[in-house]
Formats: C-alpha cells, structure tokens, sequence
C-alpha cells in the first residue's frame, strides 16, 4: 500500500516537473498540488478503457458551476471546449492546468485571447452579431413577455456592436475585442460570464494550495 | 381647420345671437377653398371619404327632398340616404330644414346636389358646426396620436399588414386628420396672403404718403387735394403723432384732408390701415372700412381724387413701398403636416407677431417684446387687422419664454408629424440629446439612479465597479450628488470601501470625491465612519524606486482616497477627524510622492486643514515644511499654489517661518511673483510671502532678490486677495527704515494712499498698517500728507469693522507723531475731533486702545486739547478706567496722563473717580502699564484733592518701589507724585500747625 502511494507520489512529481517547465504561471509545488486536485476530482474512472482519460464533459461543467460559478449553458460548453484543446472530448491534466493558468493567474492579455476564443462559437475568428444575439439571449430574464426579451436583447446586440466595432466592418474581429476590452475592462466578459470571479479564485487557491502556505 | 375658422375667418354676431360669417371677400375665398376641398374629396380619397363621423354634422338646410336624386330613400318630406352606419343610422337624414351628415362621401354628394347653392349650404355648415374636426374625428384625438406617434418609427402611417379592423380605422382616421390639418394650413396661409395687402403700415410708410399727397395740394388746374395737414406736429420718437394712449392701440397718427369735391376727411392711420374717423377728438371711432393705405381712401372717398391722381399717374410715382413684415407665401416646410400641437405652435407665432407689431410703437419696451429669430424666420405674419392691440393680454408676454425652451418643446413635439425625415436626422437628435445635461439627470429621473446604488449592493465585483464608473462620472453634475445622498447611496458607496479589490476601493473614493462636494454629504461621510476607512486607504509608500503591479495599484488607492478626503476636509468636524484617524502621518508620507498627481490632492487637503491650529503644529512638527518648500519649485501651477497656500497659513508661527527660510523657500516664493497672470497662485505667493515677511530676518533675505520691489508693482491692477496680501507684506517690509525709502521711491506711498479709498475689511486693516509703517519717515508723512492721507485714514475711523477702526487709529497715531504741523492738521479735519471722541464709546478694547493712543498723541497740542476736552473726553476715559485689559490700561493712562494739560482736567478727573482705579494699575504684570499710570499719576498729583484720594488708595508703597526701576521716565514719574503727595503732606501740617 505504502508502496502504492510512493510510487503515486513519485509520479505526481515527475508530471508536475514536465508539466510546470510548460506552465510559467505555476511553480512546481503548486502544478503538484494542481494534480492531486485534479485526480480527487476525477476520482476512479467510472468505466475504464473507455474514451480517453480526463474529466469529461459532465464532471468538467460540474467543476465549472460548483467551484468557478459559471453557469450559463453555452458558457461552459465553450469553455470546456477551450480547455480541451486536443478535441477528444475530455480535458487531461495538462489541458486542466493550462486553463487554470489562465483562470488563476492570466494576465489581461491572456484572458482577453481566452475570453474571444470563447465567445467566437464557430471559430471563424469573427464575433458576428448573430453569435452575440446567441449568447445574450437569455440575458434579460426580468421582462415579462418574449417579444420584450427579444427586442431587449436586440437592442443590447446593436449598443455593444456600435461599442465595440472599431473598425466599422460590420463584424468583431479579435483587435476590435482587445481595443475595447482595453479601454474599458469590464467588457472582458461581455457576452456572458466565462471566467472565475476574485472570491471564487481566491476560495480555490486557498484551498488547493493550502498546504503550500503553511 | 380649426384654427382658420376661428382666427381668420370674421364672423359678425346676427341680430338671432348666432354667429354668422361676415360676408367678407376674404371669407368668401375661405368657404370657396373649403367647398372645393369637400367637393373633390370623395374622388381623391375615397377611402377616407368613407369613414363615418364621430357626431354627424348638422344644420338648416336650404335643400328640400326634391333635390335629391332617385338614389336616396324620399319618403314625403324626409330624406335618407342607403348607406348607413354600424348602428344602422344614415349617413344622410333630411327632416326640413335640418339635415344630419355623417360621412365625407355624403358631404361630397350633398355639396354636387346643392348645385348653385352649395356656396350657402358649406356657409350654413361652418356657422352650425363651429367645431367641426372635433365632430368628425371625436373630441378624444389623443387616442389617434399615439397610435400614430407608434407608426412614427419607421413603419408607413397606414400599415397595410395590419388585420385588426380597429387599428384600420383609426389609420383612416389619422390619414384623415392629416387632410384636414392641410387643409387647415392652406386655409391660414390664404388668409395671412389676403391680408398681406391690408396690414403693415408703419410710420415711415405713412409719413412718405403723406408727403407725397402734400405735392398734390398745388395751386391750379392739376389741384387734387386742397390741403393735407396732421392734427399734430408733435413727433414721438418712434415716428408716430398720435398720443400714447392712442399708440397702444395701434394707431399712428391722425390726418385731416381737404379733397376738392367732397367735405373735409378726418383720417386715423393705424398699424393695420387707414379709416375715416369720427372727427377731431373722435379719432377712435371707425366710419369707413379700413383701406390700405391713404391713397386708396381717398380713391374711394374722392372720385375727383381717384381721376386725376390716376390722370398724374400717381401709381406710377411709386408710393413708397408700405413696410410690411415679411411673408413667406406657404407656411415652412417644416411646418407641414403638424397635426393638432403645432397649431398652439402657430398659435404661438401669431402672438408673437402681434407682438412684433407692438414694438415700434412702444420704443421703450421695445427689446423686451423683440421675438426670438426663429420667429422671425418662420415669417407667419399676424392676421393683425382682427386683433386689436389691447386683445392681447399682457401677460402672454411672458410667453416669450427663452429660446432654448422652445427648442425643447420643438424637438420633443417633431417626432409625431415628422415620418420622412432621414434616419440621419434622429441620429443627431439623439446625439445632441445626450450632450445635453439634462440627459445626466435623466438617468436620476427614469430610476436609473437606483438600479445604480442598488448594484452596489450586490457581490458581483464587476457590477459595483460598472456602476461605480457611471457613478463616478455623474456625480460631476450637482443634482446627481444631491440625489445620491438623499438615497442613502452614500452609505452603500462607503462600504466598498473595505473591499479587497483595489480597482473597486480606487473607483469607490473617486466617487466619494465627486459626490463630498456639499456639507450634508461630507457629513454623512463622517457620521457612517467613512474618513477612517478613507484614511486607511492611504497606507502605502509612494515613493518606492520600483513599484510592483500591486504596489502600483495601492499607490492609485491612495491617491483616490486622499482625493475623497481632500473633497471632505472643507468641514471643519472631518478635519478634526482626519487628524483623529491618523491622516496627518499619512499624508505626511504621501508628500515624499514624487508624482504631481498624488501630491495636489495631498498639499490641497494639508493646506485645507492648515486652517487648524493642531495641523499647523503637526505639518511643522512631522517635517512637511521641507516638502512643501522643494514642491514650490515644481513646474506645476496647481501644485505650487496649495504649497504656497500651506506655509501662507502655517507661517502664522515663529518657528514655520524659520523653516521656511532654512530650506530656502523664500527664493521660490518671491519667483512665483512672476506667474502674475495666475491670480490664485499669486495669492497664495504673496500670502505666503506677506507671513514670512513678519520675521524681520526673512525681510533682510527677501531684499536678496528684490522682493520688495516686485511687490510694489503689484500694489495696482490685482484683485482684492492679492492686493490684501501684498500690502500686507508691504507693511511688514516697511518696519525696516530702509524699505520705507525704498517703497517710497517706487512710487508705493502712492498706490498705498489710493488704496484707502476702498471697501474691502481685510485690505483696508492692512493698507492702514502700511500706511502708518510709512509714516514713521519724515520724507514719507510729506507725501501721505501731500496726498491727503491723513484726512483718508482718518475717515476710515467711521468704518464699521472694528479691525478697520482699530488698524486706521494706529495709523493716525504715526502720523500725527510725524507730520511737521500735527496741530494744524488734525484740526483742520472738520469733526475728526468729536469723531474720535465718541469712539472712547466703543466696546472693542482694541479699538478703545488706539483710540486712546491717538488721544494721547493728540492732545499734546494745547488747542485740540481744549476741544477734546469741550467733546468731553474727561468722563469719557474716566468710565474706561475699571478695565483690566492691560493694553488697554497702558493707553487708557497714557491718554489720561496727556488730556491732565488743560485747564481743570485734574480736578475733572478726580471728581469723576478715575485716580482710584489708576493707582490700582500699578499692581499690573504689565511694565508699560507701570509707566504710563506713573505718568499719569504724576500728573493727577499736581491737585490736592487727587494726591488725598492716591494717599488714601495706597499710591506710596508701589511708587517708592517704581522709584527704583531702570526706566528714566518710570522713575522719575513716580518720584514726582511721591514728591507732590508729600508737598501736600507738608501743607497740611503747616496749615494745621498755624491754623
């Protein structure tokens, strides 16, 4: 059993090491106590053999609403997209710390390009106003009737296109986004919640890390 | 059509008590229009043409059944037509002689069957139905603009896709308002054409004609008129003759014309024409109609006139042009189709013409009635002819309401007419909407305030730090403040102030800082505990060499909340509160910042507070005058003027201004003198200057770089907080015997003198101290003499600010002492004497003390003794002798001491009981006291009875110790009235041994 562990550990130490030389914002302690979270969370996969190993979808949104308090469907979905960068359907370890990375610790710049990639749906590189019509249409859940939603929400498209289209070409391309996001920091998540908020990444590193700060 | 019925038609009151129309060309040409308007309207709108009126018009028709053709229901007498209504009423009734018509179409029918007489049928009409748009629309149209202000967006007024019957209808409706506002407008616009010939005389217009028909009155065959003659040569000066009585109503002058074939005309020519009156003092009375001008009277009045004018070619000469206001044919494009508010618009414009025809006659009134250019471009002219001058109510002339108003009303009144305008143009509306101030409170109006507040109450850190945003830049606007504070959303703003997030906190003091602009908000701030946690804010160290992110961001924390105390510390109670939560420290480390930013709003709160003793002491104490000196010399305005505002109050202290000169900031300070254009700065400088100039060291190092010099050359031309502090300095410089010279030679005694003549407390205590500084110079006293200084300082006794009284007595005492013929001069001020007499009245011991220094300085002149001693000086200073204000005593005794050279004073003064008190004087800590009650004493002791009562008051024992004070004067004084007391003893034994 002891045997087990140790060889765990050795493990645990040799991932973080490989993986903290690729992550800047982590130092190795952290990355280490970022995989034992990471194992706790998975926990024994439920039918081994199948599909690749990581946190699929399910527990992936789970983590996202439970710790992070991101909520809104098409939210997580695009995030857990962005932090499975391979496309195989589930986030591994390094996929998980590299999005923490960005969750935790990015820079302004970092979480600007995370923020577009998400909201970009169909990954052309372009917010087109109908992809913002899509995220923001369950933004005004306190007007009484549908219409009223719908012509709120259509008005809500058009201001922020007007803001935030720099170049007037009809489209928000990545430059538009950073302009604007620079300029005023709060568009940073304009078309929907998509990162941590401060008490959240606070409560997170506490937790995880706490055993580094003692 | 509402309108053109009711203001241009004319209508005449019948002998039956209903209105009839006037049988009036112009009337004529109005029914015409609306008769070819009903008759055409079924084919051009067929579908309006349709619609079945709210209440049917009716009235008493000339028709009989046998006019209606085979297609109407005739049964009998009674008429109907096929076509009914909803409720199954017809849309045509007949009952002789009334008929009921309840749709366009009918009317169109109706007007075609009435063949030659539907001129009389749309007459009868009109006069039966005064109202008729609200009888075919309804008297609700509300209901119809908004449906229709709804369509404005966009959609075409009759939205072919819709389904509803009900909101089909009430399209038609619209459509139908809109023919009927058309009409309406060319109705109006025919009319003001009609009268176009009628209305517009002037006195210049009349005046030409009349002159011209004088050249008609020749001798001979070509005689036309025999004579044409004013009823009065006078001439007001707005060109009209006749009184001003009659100018109010219009009217200009009056003529009396001989024509050669008929009586003598009696003419009034008025603004809106020219009628026969009733004769000579008759003016008033109207007997012909009203003619366009006094040629076409006399046409119709005098065919002899008519034929050989005519023959002359009288039109030919060209009568000059009758001035008309200027017309525009249609009605603005703009202006088109308006529907039932832009008719109190044109309303509007009518009464502002009538007012513009007002004008000229009443030349005095004439701007405040001037209509606002935009009047005057919509060119309406005023049907002036129907409204009699004294029609208008004077107090819709307070109507003219400013023309942004106006604007106003206009824009939000646009929207309903205006459907082709291009999108361009509600861009721009909406653009200059939003530059607008008002839009700023808009957002307090529609709530939007308290969604604000609200969001601060939430946990999203994003929403509080967006609405902060907006918060934090509408609080600029003084309203918004007022109405953050009245919902309590002050105390929600302060509790952000705890948050760990710094953009949050930084956000949360700037709005602190914007919205602490008033005393009830700054309170709040301190009453919710708001300067403690504004004070924590500003824990960090500024002046790091390099800052991490982190470190960065609290120094911005910090600037922030010391910006939102700056804002708070204009409170006395937040001073204090400040101080309590440990601000001084921190600001006293704030001060090493070395970025302009941080250090204004730092100095601006620590000269804010130096208005308090405890701040004075600790910016001295904690090491901040060092700072303050370095920030002088910074190459910012702003900065440099709170630190010169600082040490301007500190220096009020000895020690402050030894710091001063220590770090050398009495160079920089003398160097900002030359930012003059800046008159707060140079405020501050020559403040700060004025208080260091106290210590006589600094003067000497303020000669170094010419300070005085500088100075005099401000002493003209500079606003009053200048003036105050540079005559201030000028008065300290001046206690040093060279810079008398010097302010002389630069011509200050002058400006100083010119000085006296003004009003302000603070510069006239300052200038009066000069003023007496200077006078300490012999050469000096020539020229404040020479100038009338004196008799200027003097007068300035009679100020009511007992500083200025005080500061002018002073002044008066140094020249007096100075001036070659005091004597001559004093009593060549009529009434200075009594003057400063009745002053021993005041209740200001500083005032009673100059003024008893100056009694002092003046009696020493035998003759202005004498006098002082009529206005009764004696019981005067007697009454002030129980004081125990010692600098009063001290002056109080020397006054009595000099007032005891003339005649009985002595006596007087022992009689009065002032010996008792003055010998208590010498108890007094006060050595000057001593010397001057010694003298005074000296003196009283030369009457007997005096020296008893001194002898008897215990006057021996303190005398004898004076005898042996280092004081020559004290000394002997007091000798002397130990001298006398024992003369008398002596006497005394004498007398008893021989008696």
């Amino acid at each position: 059993m002891s045997n087990m562990s140790a060889m765990k550990k050795r493990l645990i130490k040799t991932l973080a090491e490989s993986i903290s030389g690729q992550v800047e914002l982590f130092n190795t302690a952290e990355v280490e106590c970022l995989i034992r979270d990471y194992n706790e969370r998975l926990g024994e996969p439920t039918s081994p053999g199948k599909g690749a190993p990581g946190l699929d979808r399910v527990k992936f949104r789970s983590i996202l609403q439970n710790t992070f308090g991101i909520s809104d469907d098409i939210m997580m979905d695009r995030v857990f997209r962005k932090f499975d960068k391979d496309n195989d359907s589930s986030v591994s370890t390094k996929e998980w710390i590299e999005g923490l990375s960005i969750f935790l610790r990015g820079s302004l710049d970092d979480k600007i390009k995370f923020c577009f990639r998400v909201y970009d749906l169909n990954d052309d590189t372009l917010v087109s106003m109908e992809e913002m019509y899509h995220m923001l249409k369950n933004c005004l859940p306190g007007l009484p009737t549908k219409e009223e939603r719908d012509e709120g929400v259509k008005d809500l498209v058009e201001i922020t296109f007007k803001k935030m289209d720099r170049d007037h070409d009809g489209r928000l391309s990545f430059s538009d986004f950073e302009q604007s996001v620079k300029e005023e920091n709060l568009l940073l998540e304009a078309f929907g919640t998509c990162l941590p908020n401060f008490k959240r990444v606070e409560a997170f590193e506490q937790r995880v890390f706490r055993e580094l700060q003692k | 059509m509402g309108l053109s019925l009711t203001r241009a038609a004319q209508w005449t009151t019948a002998a039956s008590g209903v209105d009839k129309l006037a049988p009036t060309p112009m009337n004529e040409s109005l029914l015409k229009e609306v008769l070819c308007f009903v008759e055409q309207f079924s084919s051009q709108h067929p579908q309006e043409a349709e619609l079945v009126f709210e209440e049917p018009l009716q009235w008493s028709t000339t028709l009989v059944a046998s006019d209606f053709k085979t297609d109407y229901d005739i049964s009998d007498l009674d008429v109907q037509s096929p076509e009914k209504d909803n409720e199954g009423r017809p849309l045509l009734q007949l009952f002789p002689p009334t008929v009921c018509v309840r749709s366009f179409s009918q009317l169109s029918k109706l007007v075609k069957l009435a063949d030659n007489k539907k001129m009389e049928e749309v007459q009868a009409c009109l006069e039966e139905n005064r109202d008729p748009v609200v009888k075919i629309l309804g008297p609700s149209l509300d209901s119809i603009l908004e449906k229709e202000d709804a369509h404005t967006d966009g959609l075409s007024l009759v939205d072919e896709g819709k389904e509803e019957d009900q909101g089909k209808e009430s399209d038609v409706k619209v459509k139908l308002f809109l023919l009927l506002q058309d009409l309406d407008k060319q109705l109006l616009s025919k009319c003001l054409k009609a009268m176009d010939g009628r209305v517009g005389l002037d006195p210049d217009a009349v005046r030409n004609e009349v002159e011209m028909l004088k050249r008609y009155c020749s001798e001979g065959e070509k005689r036309v008129l025999k004579s044409v003659r004013y009823t009065s040569d006078y001439v007001f000066s707005n060109g009209c003759r006749a009184p001003p009585w009659r100018q109010v109503l219009n009217e200009i002058c009056y003529l009396v014309i001989e024509p050669c074939d008929t009586e003598t005309l009696y003419i009034t020519c008025s603004t809106a024409g020219v009628f026969l009156n009733g004769g000579i003092n008759r003016e008033g009375e109207q007997t012909s109609d009203v003619f366009e001008d006094i040629g076409a009277l006399l046409k119709s009045t005098s065919p002899h006139f008519a034929q050989n004018a005519n023959e002359q070619d009288f039109e030919a000469q060209e009568l000059p042009p009758t001035q008309k206001t200027q017309h525009v044919e249609s009605v603005d494009a703009e202006e088109q189709g308006q529907l039932q508010r832009s008719d109190e618009q044109q309303e509007k414009n009518v009464h502002e013409k009538a007012k513009q025809q007002h004008a000229p006659n009443k030349a005095h009134d004439r701007k405040k009635y001037e209509p606002c250019p935009r009047w005057k471009n919509l060119g309406l002219v005023s049907p002036c002819g129907k409204t009699p001058a004294g029609s208008v109510p004077v107090d819709t002339f307070s109507e003219s309401s400013s023309e942004s108003e106006e604007e106003e009303e206009q824009s939000e009144r646009r929207p309903e007419s205006d459907t082709d305008l291009p999108s361009e143009y509600w861009q721009i509306q909406k653009l200059v909407k939003y530059l607008k101030e008002t839009c700023q409170l808009a957002i307090r109006d529609v709530g939007g305030l308290e969604v604000l507040i609200n969001l601060l109450d939430t946990d999203e850190v994003q929403c509080k730090i967006g609405s902060l945003k907006i918060l934090r830049k509408i609080s600029h606007n003084v309203h918004i403040r007022r109405a953050i504070v009245d919902m309590g959303g002050l105390q929600s703003i302060m509790k952000n102030l705890d948050s760990p997030v710094k953009d949050l906190k930084a956000l949360d003091a700037e709005t602190i800082a914007n919205v602490a602009r008033f005393r009830r908000a700054r309170r709040t701030v301190r009453q919710y505990g708001g300067i403690k946690k504004l004070v924590k804010l500003l824990d960090c160290v500024p002046n790091l060499a390099n800052l991490t992110a982190e470190q960065e961001k609290d120094v911005e924390v910090a600037r922030c909340g010391t910006l939102a105390l700056w804002s708070c510390s204009k409170s006395t109670n937040n001073k204090e509160a400040i101080r309590k939560a440990g601000g001084v420290f921190m600001l006293g480390r704030l001060l090493k910042s070395p970025h302009e930013n941080m250090l204004i709003p730092v100095v601006g709160t620590l000269q804010e507070c130096a208005s308090e003793e405890k701040y004075r002491i600790a910016i001295q104490t904690e090491g901040m005058i060092k700072d303050l000196v370095k920030n002088l010399s910074r190459d910012n305005d702003e900065l440099q003027m709170h630190c010169a505002n600082a040490i301007f109050k500190c220096a009020q202290d000895k020690q402050t201004r030894y710091l001063v000169r220590q770090y050398k900031g009495l160079q920089p300070l003398v160097s900002l003198l030359s930012k003059a254009h800046n008159k707060q700065l140079l405020a501050a400088a020559t403040g700060a200057i004025w208080k260091c100039s106290i210590s006589v060291e600094n003067v000497t190092k303020f000669q170094e770089y010419k300070a005085l010099e500088t100075l005099l050359r401000l002493l003209t031309d500079q606003p009053e907080e200048v003036l105050v502090n540079v005559v201030g300095a000028v008065g300290e410089f001046a206690q040093i015997p060279d810079n008398k010279a010097t302010i002389r030679n630069c011509g200050g005694i002058r400006s100083l003198v010119n000085l006296l003549t003004g009003t302000n407390q603070a510069l006239l205590v300052n200038v009066t101290k000069a003023v007496g500084a200077c006078a300490t110079d012999m050469d000096n006293m020539i020229i404040i003499d020479k100038l009338d200084g004196v008799r200027l300082v003097w007068s300035l006794l009679k100020n009511p600010c007992a500083d200025v009284q005080s500061s002018a007595a002073w002044a008066l005492c140094q020249c007096i002492e100075n001036a070659k013929d005091a004597g001559e001069m004093v009593r060549s001020l009529v009434g200075g004497l009594e003057l400063i007499v009745n002053l021993l009245k005041s209740t200001n011991n500083e005032v009673l003390a100059s003024i008893c220094a100056a009694i002092a300085k003046i009696a020493r002149n035998e003759e202005n003794l004498a006098v002082l001693t009529d206005h009764g000086v004696v019981q005067l200073l007697t009454k002030l002798t129980n004081t125990t204000d010692d600098r009063l005593r001290r002056h109080l005794a020397e006054a009595v001491g000099h007032c005891c050279m003339w005649g009985s004073n002595r006596a007087s003064f022992g009689d009065a009981g002032a010996v008792a008190p003055l010998v208590h004087y010498l108890k007094s800590k006060d050595k000057a006291v001593h010397k001057t009650t010694a003298m005074a004493l000296y003196q009283l002791s030369r009457d007997p009875n005096n020296c008893i009562t001194m002898h008897d008051r215990g006057v021996v024992k303190p005398l004898i110790y004076h005898m042996g004070s280092d004081d020559e004067m004290l000394l002997e004084a007091a000798a002397g009235c130990v001298r006398n007391i024992r003369l008398l003893a002596q006497e005394n034994r004498k007398a008893k041994l021989f008696h």
